[in-house]
C-alpha cells in the first residue's frame, strides 16, 4: 500500500466571485522510502498539493489516504494528531518561534504530543545532533544563519519520528552554496529511508530527487522517476 | 499540550512584550489596588461605627426631659424638669422589658491629686450605670446601695482621668478632691474610646447620684430628686419598640400627663440610631467599591484590545503550531490563559499597591483601615474573571483561523 494514495483530487476557491480551480483531478501514489520533487510554475497547483498532503486543507473533492488514513473523513482534531504524528513541515521561512531557543523551538512538536519533558529535551538534542547542530541548541533564530535556521525546522520536522517530511520550497530563502547543504541533508534523511516530498521550482533543487512531478494548470503533466542528478557522495552523508 | 507547559509558553509571550504587557496591565492593576483601598476605607468606617456601639452599650435608650411652655413660648428641648431619680426607679421596676435604668446628673467640675489638677466630667448616677452602659471595671469595685443612697465619699475613674491625674501610679484608695470634696477612689473603669461624636468617654468621674446632688452640686436640686436624663437597657432579645411604649405609658400615667396633652420627655432610641449610620456606611462601602470595579472592567477592555493585536500579529505562529499539531482548543487555552496570565499578574501588583496604599491612608489621613482577605479575594477572583471573560473572544478567534490561511497570512 502506497503511503500516499490520492484520486481525482480537486481544489476550487471561490475568490471574489469568481471560481478559481487550484487542482483539476490529481492522482497519484507516493511510496515509502521515495523522495520527490513536485515542479510547475506559480499557480500551477503545486503548492495547494502539497498544503493536501500535510492536512493543512482539505478538498473539494476526490479521495487522499496518508498512511491508511483517509484525510477528507477526519476531524479537525484527528487532523491536528496526524500532522503532529506522522508529517514534518520544512517551510520557506522557517517558520521557527522568534526568541526562543532553536531546542525549544525542536521541542515545539512534542509538547503537543504530550511527551514529558526529559525526554522532550533528549529527543529535541538527539534532533538537533542529527542536523549538525548539537552545540546551537541554546541560540534562538536571531543567533543563527539561515541555513542554520532551516536546519532547526528540519530538526523540529524529524522530532516526532513522522513518515514523511513534507518541504515546501525549502531553498527559496537561501544562497546556492546553503541550499546544496540542505538539499545534501535532505537526500541524507532519505538515504536512511525517509520519504521526502519538496516543492521547488528549480531545477538544481529537483535534481536531488529521484522522482520528478511537474504541475501546470492545476493537472499532473510529468511523473518520470530520475536517476539523482546531484548523487550524494557516500562520505558526506550526516550521520 | 499540558497545563505548565501553557503558563510558561505565555509568560514567555508576556515578557517578551514587557512594556506593553505592563500598560495593558495598568487597569487592572488600578482597578484591584482601588477595590482593595476602597474596601479597606469603607470596612474601617463601619468598624468604627460598630465599636461605638459597642462602646455605647447594646440595647440603649436615653430618656431626656421634655420642652416647658410659658405663656406660650416653647423653650425646646431638654428645658423641662420632670425627670426624676424614681421615674428611673419606676421605670426598672413596671416595665418587663427593662433590664436596668440609671438616672443621670452630669457637669464639669476640676479634680485635684496633690498639686495636680485636671478638668472633666462627673457623672452622678446608680450603681447600674455601668449595667446600661456595658462598662467594665478593670480595678477596684462599683459603689454599692449603701453608697448609692448614703451620698458616700466614693468616685470611680475613667482611665484618662486616671492617667492624667496619678499617672502609672495605682489610683485605688487614694483621695480625689473634685469642687474641694475629697472622694476616695473605689474603682477605675475600662477603657471606651471616642464616642460618635469624638469625645473621650474616659475623660469621666462616676459618683453616686446622691453624692453628686448633696454634696458636688451646690444647691440640692430640691425635694423630688430631679435628674438630667435616665438611660435605660432593655433586655436582650425584646423590642424595643415595646419597651419604648411601655415607658412612654408609664411616665403619662406617673406625670400626670391628660390624653391629648404633650410628653414632657423624649425617648430616644440610641442604639438605632447608630445601626443606621452603619447601614450607611455599609451602602458607602459597596458603592466605593463598585465605582472601583468599574477600572477592573476598563482594565479588561484593555486586555481584550491588546489580545486581539496580539492575535493578528502571531497569526504566522498559531499557523505553525497547528502545522505542527496544535488543536483548536490547544491555541484556545494558550490565549485564554495569556489573557488570564495578563490580568492575574496585574491582580497580583494592584493587591501589592492597594495593600499601600491602605497603609498609606491609615497612617496619614489618620483613617481607620481594615484590609480582609476577603476582600483581596474578591479582588483576584473579579480580576481572573475579567481575564477570561475578556479574552476569551481573541481566544476564539485565534483558535478558530484555518491552518493553511494562518500560515500564509502576511
Amino acid at each position: 500500500m502506497p503511503l500516499v494514495r490520492a484520486r481525482d483530487l480537486v481544489k476550487a476557491y471561490t475568490m471574489g466571485g469568481t471560481t478559481v480551480h487550484a487542482l483539476r483531478g490529481v492522482s497519484l501514489d507516493i511510496d515509502e522510502g521515495e523522495f520527490v520533487a513536485i515542479m510547475g510554475a506559480s499557480g500551477s497547483g503545486k503548492s495547494t498539493l502539497m498544503n493536501m498532503l500535510g492536512c493543512l486543507d482539505r478538498p473539494s473533492s476526490g479521495t487522499l489516504e496518508i498512511a491508511g488514513d483517509t484525510v477528507q473523513d477526519l476531524s479537525g482534531d484527528a487532523l491536528a494528531a496526524l500532522r503532529n504524528r506522522r508529517i514534518g513541515f520544512v517551510f520557506q521561512q522557517f517558520n521557527l518561534l522568534p526568541r526562543t531557543s532553536a531546542l525549544e523551538n525542536v521541542e515545539l512538536p512534542m509538547v503537543y504530543a504530550n511527551v514529558k519533558p526529559d525526554e522532550r529535551r533528549s529527543r529535541a538534542l538527539e534532533s538537533l545532533a542529527r542536523v549538525g547542530l548539537a552545540d546551537r541548541a541554546r541560540h534562538t533564530p536571531a543567533e543563527l544563519s539561515g541555513g542554520q535556521q532551516q536546519r532547526v525546522a528540519i530538526a523540529r520536522a524529524l522530532v516526532n519520528h513522522p513518515d514523511i517530511i513534507l518541504a515546501d520550497e525549502p531553498t527559496g530563502a537561501l544562497d546556492t552554496a546553503t541550499s546544496e547543504d540542505i538539499m545534501r541533508l535532505l537526500a541524507g534523511l532519505n538515504d536512511q529511508g525517509m520519504t521526502v516530498v519538496l516543492v521547488t521550482h528549480e531545477h538544481d533543487v529537483a535534481g536531488w530527487a529521484k522522482r520528478c512531478i511537474t504541475f501546470r494548470d492545476g493537472h499532473v503533466v510529468e511523473d518520470r522517476r530520475q536517476s539523482q542528478v546531484r548523487a550524494l557522495e557516500k562520505d558526506e552523508a550526516p550521520a | 499540550m499540558n497545563f505548565t507547559a501553557a503558563i510558561r509558553s505565555a509568560l514567555r509571550a508576556l515578557s517578551t512584550n514587557a512594556l506593553r504587557s505592563l500598560l495593558t496591565m495598568l487597569g487592572i492593576i488600578i482597578g484591584v489596588a482601588a477595590v482593595i483601598t476602597m474596601i479597606a476605607i469603607g470596612t474601617g468606617a463601619q468598624q468604627r461605627v460598630e465599636e461605638q456601639i459597642k462602646a455605647l452599650g447594646s440595647n440603649i435608650m436615653l430618656i431626656l426631659p421634655g420642652t416647658v411652655t410659658q405663656g406660650g413660648v416653647r423653650l425646646g428641648a431638654q428645658t423641662g424638669q420632670a425627670l426624676t431619680e424614681d421615674d428611673a426607679k419606676a421605670i426598672a421596676l413596671e416595665v418587663p422589658e427593662v433590664q436596668a435604668t440609671a438616672p443621670s446628673m452630669r457637669n464639669g467640675m476640676q479634680a485635684v491629686v496633690g498639686n495636680v489638677n485636671w478638668a472633666t466630667s462627673v457623672q452622678g448616677s446608680s450603681a447600674d450605670f455601668l449595667v446600661v452602659r456595658d462598662w467594665l471595671i478593670v480595678e477596684g469595685r462599683n459603689f454599692d446601695v449603701a453608697e448609692e443612697n448614703g451620698a458616700a465619699k466614693v468616685a470611680i475613674l475613667g482611665q484618662t482621668v486616671a492617667r492624667e491625674l496619678f499617672g502609672d501610679a495605682d489610683p485605688i484608695d487614694k483621695v480625689v478632691r473634685v469642687n474641694r470634696i475629697p472622694l476616695t477612689v473605689i474603682g477605675v473603669l475600662d477603657r471606651k474610646g471616642q464616642n460618635a461624636t469624638g469625645q473621650d468617654q474616659d475623660d469621666i468621674v462616676v459618683v453616686p447620684i446622691s453624692t453628686f446632688r448633696n454634696r458636688l452640686q451646690g444647691s440640692g436640686g430640691g425635694r423630688l430628686k430631679r435628674v438630667w436624663s435616665i438611660s435605660v437597657k432593655v433586655r436582650d432579645g425584646q423590642s424595643m419598640e415595646a419597651a419604648e411604649e411601655g415607658i412612654r405609658a408609664l411616665l403619662r400615667q406617673r406625670h400626670r400627663l391628660q390624653s391629648g396633652a404633650e410628653d414632657d420627655f423624649t425617648v430616644r432610641n440610641l442604639t438605632e440610631m447608630l445601626a443606621a449610620q452603619e447601614e450607611s456606611t455599609r451602602v458607602m462601602t459597596l458603592l466605593l467599591a463598585a465605582v472601583a470595579g468599574v477600572s477592573l472592567v476598563v482594565g479588561g477592555i484593555g486586555i481584550m484590545n491588546i489580545m486581539l493585536v496580539s492575535v493578528t500579529e502571531r497569526t504566522r505562529e498559531i499557523g505553525l503550531r497547528m502545522a505542527v499539531g496544535a488543536r483548536s482548543r490547544d491555541i484556545l487555552g494558550q490565549f485564554l490563559i495569556e489573557a488570564v496570565a495578563l490580568s492575574l499578574v496585574g491582580g497580583a501588583i494592584g493587591i501589592v499597591l492597594g495593600a499601600a496604599a491602605t497603609w498609606a491612608v491609615g497612617s496619614f489621613a489618620g483613617w481607620q483601615v481594615v484590609m480582609s482577605g476577603q476582600a483581596v479575594a474578591l479582588a483576584v477572583g473579579f480580576a481572573a474573571g475579567v481575564g477570561v471573560f475578556f479574552g476569551f473572544y481573541p481566544a476564539r478567534r485565534a483558535a478558530a483561523l484555518l491552518p493553511i490561511q494562518a500560515l500564509r497570512y502576511e
